[in-house]
């Protein structure tokens, strides 16, 4: 049951702003009215954007004393009724982290914004890199699931960021856009639709009665239904281990039957939350998978590699997490080797190897970070694989 | 005889009461405050509708999950933090924040700091037992000098907080101390504090008989509370610089700071009014809480 | 005649004594019978001179125990609950 974004804060018609502001509009878009922020580069513009225009558009913004506190307050605002996010990079993530396990485990709906930069620790704050990806999946203690959307342009953040909010209210979870300081500070033509065009799925705020109503008891669907404090159904948020009243219930049954829904509820519906560009798979002998602004680069050394004649396919992965791991197996049963380049050394290439099952090498082309692949080290991986 | 005569303890409605009894210790002083803190909510007559309360973690964190209200219990030290989204966000809302000594002030003490810095509308309820109890008894931020923990097994040496200075130095607009053994002018002061606007706090030194008074050969809950009878001394307006706690001392309790300052909220609408004009658009829920005179901010 | 009468959850009480000690008139002491967990609840000895301030009940830790004051106009006493006899709520 979607609805439409609120005219209010939607800037239809075409800009020319960087990844950052885009990612911003595409919050606001999707209805964030809420924002608590810290400065760190190279995310910093996405909250400087919403500060200045949240008081015009009946929105809020409050820079906390540090990533603890704005990784917690923008989820205290998702429990008063409003749609909020933080962002932040490398250094600020791994602060966030408990409270990015505590809305995994309170089911809070609510978007983190990482602009990845070179690491680890302080590393380069104003250079890009793709390191966060395994953090961003796992990066907080137990077992969670969650979401994670990689754009390559500044149209895909703004795109990608009302994909995020939407996600994160149909599965009641923390969704992540995981962009990198290229794609965040490169300036290019977004489009914003008119209002009325852009859909935006709204809170799933319950209309069962008090007596009737479980805030932690899911739907047909796994996702249980919402509420907020101040609508009279006085609910229980715990990050311990909780039944389905919220009420802490610390015993192995409750424990399994309540961390393997929060897998599950992911999983399950994994399908649907896939996003992936595919180009030329069919026949290919060779398949690039990459995400962000590496699937850029990527995209000029698949043209260089078909240009020598060699079958090269392109998988663009969208949806980083849950990882589609479905699709890639079955490409891996037609193909030679996938060429898996990403600024790190050596993440989601992991996960492309464990669905390739020994059937399809895997070459990888790492990068310690601090700026983008040549398109030739890329063609040269393609080059090898096909040899 | 007829069951209709006797009213219903007083406490019970804002109890979960399919969860009592509660994991307290014998003599712990934690639900006293609960009492009190019923007391103050029926007295004031807050709207429980809108009223909501976030602890962190710790045996005072626990009393979130033991009040039939809408009641957050949030990560360790990040009560303040959380409390702030949620009056931000909903400004109809009356957020309590209520939580122990460590949670407050050791991992959460920068936030509680920033908060009273900017007089957001919060009341902190402070249950000080002097420990860090739930975990079995470690040494805390306001655990005086001397004192057997199980972190400082020779006796703690380090200086310990005065949590009524800090906090008014903070930027606090109502402050005051009392133990578990002053009931009355406990509710009494939870009750100004609900009905002042601002960063309000209150700290109340409870007994911890398993972990505090064991280790130290203190007696139980009992005896604290009789130390409290003996060594208190309600000195309302006493200096904040005044008031620190020594091992087995004198406890200086009252209230001690009550002022007014601009509250957060209203600073912010009244900044945007006057930067913007008609282009400020409040957050819809915000139009009700400011005031309309609000007063011009001191910056 | 006592101006009032306290009520007691005997499951909740954990003996901690404060209610004991602190009712201004005296009017309890804690029982030879014991709960189910083996605390000893309290239990009114001097029912009489309960005056119904409930100051039991505000520093009872455990809400095992409050005190009421009677209705002002009728005139009848009414029957303090022992201990063995209070509903377990």
């Amino acid at each position: 049951m979607p609805q439409t974004a609120d005219p209010v804060g939607v800037l239809s018609g075409n800009h020319f702003i960087d990844g950052d502001h885009a990612a911003c509009e595409g919050a606001i878009a999707a209805g964030a009215r809420f924002s608590s922020g810290y400065p760190i580069t190279p995310s910093t513009e996405i909250v400087e954007r919403f500060a200045q225009r949240a008081p015009m558009i009946g929105g809020t913004f409050i820079q906390m004393e540090d990533e603890l506190a704005a990784s917690i307050t923008l989820q205290g605002a998702v429990w008063a009724g409003v749609k909020a996010f933080t962002v932040t990079s490398g250094p600020g993530f791994s602060l966030m982290m408990e409270h990015i396990g505590y809305a995994a485990m309170t089911e809070t709906p609510c978007v983190f914004f990482d602009v990845q930069r070179g690491g680890p620790s302080t590393g380069l704050p104003t250079l890009a890199a793709q390191a966060d990806m395994m953090q961003v999946r796992w990066g907080s203690h137990g077992d969670y699931d969650i979401i994670a959307l990689c754009p390559n342009s500044p149209q895909e953040c703004f795109d990608l960021a009302i994909k995020a909010f939407n996600y994160s209210e149909q599965y009641r979870v923390p969704v992540f856009v995981m962009m990198d300081e290229v794609v965040g500070h490169m300036t290019e033509k977004v489009v914003i639709p008119p209002a009325d065009q852009i859909e935006v799925e709204p809170r799933h705020f319950t209309t069962k009665s008090k007596a009737e109503f479980l805030l932690f008891k899911p739907d047909e669907n796994g996702v249980p239904e919402m509420a907020k404090a101040g609508d009279g159904y006085n609910i229980h948020v715990t990050g311990l281990t909780h039944d389905e009243r919220g009420y802490p219930d610390m015993t192995p049954p409750t424990q399994d039957k309540l961390v393997k829904r929060l897998l599950s509820k992911i999983r399950n519906n994994a399908e649907k939350i896939w996003l992936y560009e595919e180009d030329r798979i069919e026949g290919a002998d060779v398949v690039v998978v990459s995400y962000g602004i590496t699937s850029r680069v990527a995209q000029r050394a698949i043209e260089m590699a078909r240009a020598e004649g060699i079958a090269v396919g392109k998988f663009r992965l969208i949806t980083a997490w849950p990882f589609p791991d479905k699709p890639l197996r079955k490409i891996a049963e037609n193909i030679k080797a996938f060429v898996v380049p990403e600024l790190n050394l050596g993440q989601m290439v992991r996960e492309v190897e464990r669905c390739a099952g020994g059937k399809a090498k895997t070459i990888h082309v790492p990068h310690a970070g601090g700026s983008v692949h040549r398109p030739e080290e890329i063609l040269a991986a393609i080059r090898e694989a096909v040899r | 005889m007829s069951t209709d005569l006797i009213p219903i303890n007083p406490v019970e409605p804002f109890l979960r009461s399919e969860r009592m009894p509660h994991i307290w210790c014998p003599g712990c002083g934690i639900g006293t405050t609960v009492n009190c803190f019923t007391r103050a909510l029926i007295e004031s007559k807050v709207d429980l509708k809108n009223l909501a309360i976030v602890s962190g973690i710790g045996c005072t964190g626990r009393v979130a999950g033991y009040t039939n209200l809408d009641s957050f219990h949030t990560t360790h030290g990040r009560a303040i933090p959380f409390a702030t989204g949620l009056k931000l966000a909903n400004p109809k809302l009356n957020v309590v924040v209520y939580s122990g000594d460590g949670d407050l002030f050791a991992i959460g003490g920068n936030h509680l700091i920033h908060a009273a810095r900017r007089n957001v509308d919060l009341k902190v309820i402070c249950v000080n037992n002097l420990i860090y109890a739930m975990t079995g008894g470690q040494t805390a931020p306001t655990t005086p000098g001397n004192v057997i923990t199980s972190t400082a097994p020779y006796g703690t040496y380090d200086p310990a907080f005065n949590l009524p200075y800090l906090v008014e130095a903070a930027g606090a607009v109502y402050v005051a101390r009392w133990t578990t053994f002053h009931v009355r002018q406990l509710a009494k002061s939870m009750q100004e504090m609900f009905a002042k606007k601002g960063f309000g706090f209150i700290e109340v030194l409870s007994p911890c008989p398993t972990l505090y008074q064991r280790r130290n050969k203190m007696g139980d809950g009992l005896d604290a509370m009789k130390d409290y009878k003996r060594n208190s001394k309600i000195r309302p307006g006493c200096p904040t610089s005044e008031v620190g706690l020594v091992k087995e001392g004198e406890i200086i309790v009252g209230k001690f700071v009550d002022r007014e300052k601009p509250e957060y909220l209203d600073m912010m609408k009244a900044h945007f009014s006057q930067q913007l004009g008609e282009r400020y658009i409040q957050p819809s829920s915000c139009e009700e809480f400011c005031s309309e005179e609000v007063p011009q901010c001191s910056l | 005649m006592p101006k009032g009468a306290v009520s007691i959850v005997v499951e909740r009480c954990k003996a901690c004594g404060f209610c004991v000690e602190f009712c201004p008139t005296h009017v309890l002491a804690l029982s030879s019978a014991f709960n189910s967990k083996g605390y000893h609840p309290p239990h009114a000895v001097a029912p009489e001179k309960c005056s119904g301030c409930d100051l039991c009940g505000m520093f009872c830790p455990d809400f095992a125990i409050y005190g009421y004051r009677f209705p002002k106009k009728t005139g009848d006493a009414v029957e303090t609950k022992e201990a063995d006899d209070a509903t377990d709520r």
